[in-house]
């Protein structure tokens, strides 16, 4: 049945604790790929399917197709109606999630191994044959609207919203994949067909599959589960450039705290300096109570509860930020500070010592993410999706150990830019105003 | 379908037989150790429950447990003020701590063969601890930026403090676990020292340690560092203020310019679990369930989301892990047009007409498949497992008892439930809230 199985044993964590995980790679008679780990100590599976593309592959004037087509998979398929396809999967003891987000379509199932036929057949007919029903599609859409209508009174959501449209303008990034009230309103069932026939494509699968099965189990129902989708879909949209002016946008909303978002353009997965940026963001803001921004801005002053930076590389953009929330009248200090340490990384680069810490981190805590069946399965599909191979379970703490003082303390001096930081403050906020 | 269910349940006995490696001891100072071990990954989840809670706070200084627990990353005789988190972090681990009601608990996670690093701080501030005023005048403001982010700024969280301080009448379940602000602004070093040093300490604390252990090593460890502690002998009993009889039903109704979309919430006084008599609780699991579980397959569900378009949400819930009262609660998110008044009137017709029928005995069995299953899934997951021993045995419960649970679930009839409804349907011990942006909605 199998063209071929890769079996590799991995040893991850070399350093400090070790973890053994033997990842196979499956393909299908039909071509399509899979990760496998088999793990039979107890009795289920977990699944999780990438589909490439999500809700950016939404049509022009139809922003939350492929969010409101996602949510209807689960709605009604072949001869169920919502509340039969529901109350079998209850039957059975299985979950099956589906989410559309700008870059993916995610689906994750958890069955017991018992029940993996009835659970695969349906959750193929969910994928082959969903059913759209108008009373299905209109139900489903109040709801929608409903959480944009919640996102227009949501601090957070408003400053990703504000941040968004500015720094994306009218690439997808720019929206959010819910839609708005215009165009969700409009949508039909044609364009959940639509959305359906786009998104979920053969060429933009990625599989992975952990628990009590095989990967001769997994390679002989790929085809089955997925092989009748289209084969391809249109393009993907073009890659945007971050174009946001530096400056302030102060969003006037009525809350004891404003809420900030912050940010610069950022580095993409496969630049060869990745890791030197992923430990530069660690040291900055994204290493909990360790980071500078956190000891500065809440350990010393007090001025948040929790403040971090983040290194996003989307398929289509990346950008680096960074979100606090401060008391209306000393947002303005935990700003001015945020400001402070960026400029100082960039500067003066982080010590010795600093970069050791993060290494020891890093490669200590790489191991302990891979202790559960469903944990090892969502790591398993991320990897596929940004192109590394098994064996980067073995190699990666390697590329955190090969990353030397000079190549982060260059790194930020590139990356950082905090005279090209971007805030969009939400809320009420004390001697500040939006630059013009 | 009948059949399917059948061949379920016979399948899933023969499962169930599968469940947590658990060891227990006690050390001689009073101190509970509950080892899982779980050797799928080499990973050590060792956690640190205290038998103490905001529910146990003196009166007027609300959030004092919630403000100790910061302080707790603070400095030690041996640890500068950081340095625990920093030597967490720089062998590869995670820490973090959470207050609740009933408990206070401090974590790590870590590579197993780190677990001895881990006793050696976490034992030694139970009783070492260093804070300074500059501590806590800094840490205060952190605690009430905190208070900001979760409650000043959301108006759903303010109705949710509004309802429980309704909702009981004498019991520090009333008061908010962060405490209320203008008592969290007032709360002092001496505050914090005082609950400190009454509460932490090994007779008041239960040790979780979870992962790729030996459960025999683990209590080598445990007795080196945590076992030479002396027991606190000024230790109170735990009552705390319990309800009176409650004779009159409560409604509020909150306005906030802020809240996007309107909607109903009832919560009732419920039974929690208690040592050896957790049946009701057990029924009211499958109660939240058949009435507002599922959206497909619940009553409220069915009845207002798909029979009428009464709802765009609808919901009950319940949990059992409370050490004094626990409450069961149902919600409604009318659809457009439908008024407040109307989408209540809804939901306890829906509520009347449960109580004058029987439950559907594939709905019953379909839950009880469910929540076996939930056994086998929640084996995936040792940080779960240790926190449902260690919050269970901060409210009371024995080992026994979280061990009996699954099986107490398994044997619950529609008796059980019907009986159990009858109980904590009653309005009386509930308050109704309304959650609306203006007078307009309130309707």
């Amino acid at each position: 049945m199998l063209r071929f199985i890769i079996a590799l044993c991995l040893t991850i964590g070399a350093t400090t604790a070790r973890a053994e995980i033997d990842i196979q790679e499956v393909t299908s008679p039909g071509g399509i790929n899979a990760w496998v780990v088999e793990e039979p100590s107890i009795p289920f599976v977990a699944l999780e399917l990438r589909f490439r593309g999500g809700a950016s592959l939404d049509l022009p004037g139809k922003r939350g197709a492929t969010n409101l087509m996602t949510a209807l998979l689960e709605e009604g398929s072949g001869d169920m109606s919502a509340q039969e396809f529901q109350s079998t999967l209850e039957d059975l003891a299985a979950s099956i999630s589906f989410q559309a987000s700008d870059d993916v379509v995610s689906i994750s199932a958890r069955f017991l191994t018992e029940n993996k036929e009835e659970v695969i057949a349906l959750l193929r007919q969910a994928l082959l044959e969903p059913r759209f029903d108008q009373e299905a599609l209109d139900r489903v859409r109040a709801q929608v609207l409903s959480g944009i209508a919640s996102d227009a009174k949501n601090p957070n959501a408003i400053s990703s919203a504000v941040f968004n449209a500015a720094a994306y303008g009218d690439h997808p990034y720019g929206s959010s994949s819910d839609g708005t009230v215009e165009s969700v309103e409009a949508l039909t069932q044609q364009d959940m067909i639509d959305a359906h026939r786009n998104a979920l494509v053969r060429d933009r699968i990625y599989v992975s599959v952990v628990g009590d099965t095989t990967a001769e189990t997994v390679g002989a129902l790929l085809d089955d589960l997925l092989g009748d989708l289209p084969q391809d879909g249109p393009p993907l949209p073009d890659y945007v450039a971050y174009d946001l002016e530096p400056g302030i946008t102060v969003v006037d909303f009525d809350n004891p705290q404003s809420v900030a978002l912050f940010g610069h353009r950022g580095m993409k997965r496969d630049d060869d300096d990745f890791f030197a940026a992923v430990i530069v963001n660690r040291v900055l803001g994204a290493g909990g109570f360790e980071s500078r921004l956190m000891t500065e801005v809440r350990e010393k002053r007090g001025l948040t509860y929790g403040i971090r930076s983040f290194l996003i590389p989307r398929d289509h953009a990346e950008v680096m930020l960074g979100s606090v929330a401060s008391s209306n009248e000393t947002i303005a200090e935990a700003i001015e500070v945020t400001r402070n340490e960026w400029a100082l990384m960039a500067e003066e680069g982080m010590s010795a010592e600093e970069l050791a810490v993060a290494k020891t981190y890093m490669t200590g805590e790489y191991p302990l993410r891979f202790d559960g069946n469903a944990e090892i399965a969502k790591i398993m599909v991320g990897m596929q999706m940004v192109g590394l191979t098994p064996d980067y379970v073995t190699n990666r703490n390697d590329f955190v150990e090969a990353v030397t003082l000079e190549d982060v303390n260059r790194v930020a001096a590139e990356l950082l830019q905090p005279e090209n930081l971007h805030f969009v403050v939400v809320g009420k906020p004390v001697g500040l105003e939006s630059t013009p | 379908m009948t059949r399917l269910f059948a061949a379920l349940a016979i399948m899933m006995s023969a499962i169930a037989a599968q469940a947590e490696e658990v060891t227990t001891y006690t050390l001689e100072n009073g101190m509970e150790v509950v080892v899982i071990e779980d050797n799928r990954a080499p990973v050590v989840v060792h956690m640190l429950w205290y038998k103490v809670g905001s529910a146990d706070e003196p009166v007027g200084a609300s959030g004092v447990a919630h403000f100790l627990e910061h302080l707790l990353f603070k400095a030690t005789d041996v640890l500068e003020s950081g340095e625990f988190s920093s030597i967490v972090a720089a062998n590869g681990g995670s820490d973090n701590a959470f207050t609740s009601y009933d408990y206070t608990a401090y974590f790590q996670r870590v590579a197993s063969d780190r677990l001895e690093l881990m006793m050696q701080m976490e034992s030694n501030r139970m009783n070492n601890l260093r804070i300074t005023a500059d501590d806590v005048e800094t840490e205060r403001q952190v605690v009430l930026e905190e208070r900001n982010q979760r409650t000043e700024n959301n108006p759903n969280a303010l109705a949710r403090e509004q309802f429980r301080a309704a909702l009981f009448q004498n019991h520090r379940y009333g008061v908010p676990i962060i405490g209320w602000k203008h008592e969290m602004e007032q709360l002092d070093l001496q505050d914090a020292l005082d609950f400190y040093d009454l509460y932490y300490a090994p007779n008041n604390a239960i040790l979780v340690v979870a992962g790729d252990v030996k459960p025999d090593e683990v209590l080598a460890l445990a007795e080196q560092y945590y076992g030479v502690i002396p027991p606190e002998d000024q230790l109170p009993v735990r009552e705390r203020p319990q309800e009176p009889p409650q004779r009159a039903e409560r409604r509020i109704t909150y306005v906030d310019a802020r809240v996007s979309q309107p909607y109903v919430t009832r919560t009732y006084l419920a039974p929690e679990r208690d040592p050896g008599a957790q049946t009701e609780a057990a029924a009211l699991v499958y109660l939240a369930e058949l009435l507002g579980g599922s959206p497909f397959t619940s009553a409220m569900g069915q009845a207002l989301q798909f029979d009428t378009q009464t709802a765009i949400y609808t919901n009950a819930s319940y949990s059992g892990s409370w050490l004094d009262d626990a409450t069961f609660s149902v919600a409604i998110v009318p659809a457009e047009g439908v008024t407040l008044s109307e989408a209540e009137t809804a939901m306890d017709d829906v509520i009347t007409a449960f109580m004058e029928s029987d439950i559907d005995p594939a709905r019953m069995e379909s839950i009880r498949t469910q929540l076996r299953a939930s056994e086998i899934y929640a084996l995936d997951n040792v940080q779960g497992l240790a926190q449902r021993y260690g919050a269970a045995l901060t409210q009371s419960l024995t080992v026994e008892d979280v061990q009996a649970w699954p099986e107490v679930l398994q044997a619950v009839t529609p008796e059980d439930i019907m009986a159990v409804a009858a109980k904590v349907f009653n309005r009386d011990q509930s308050v109704t809230g309304w959650v609306v942006a203006n007078q307009e909605e309130a309707r």
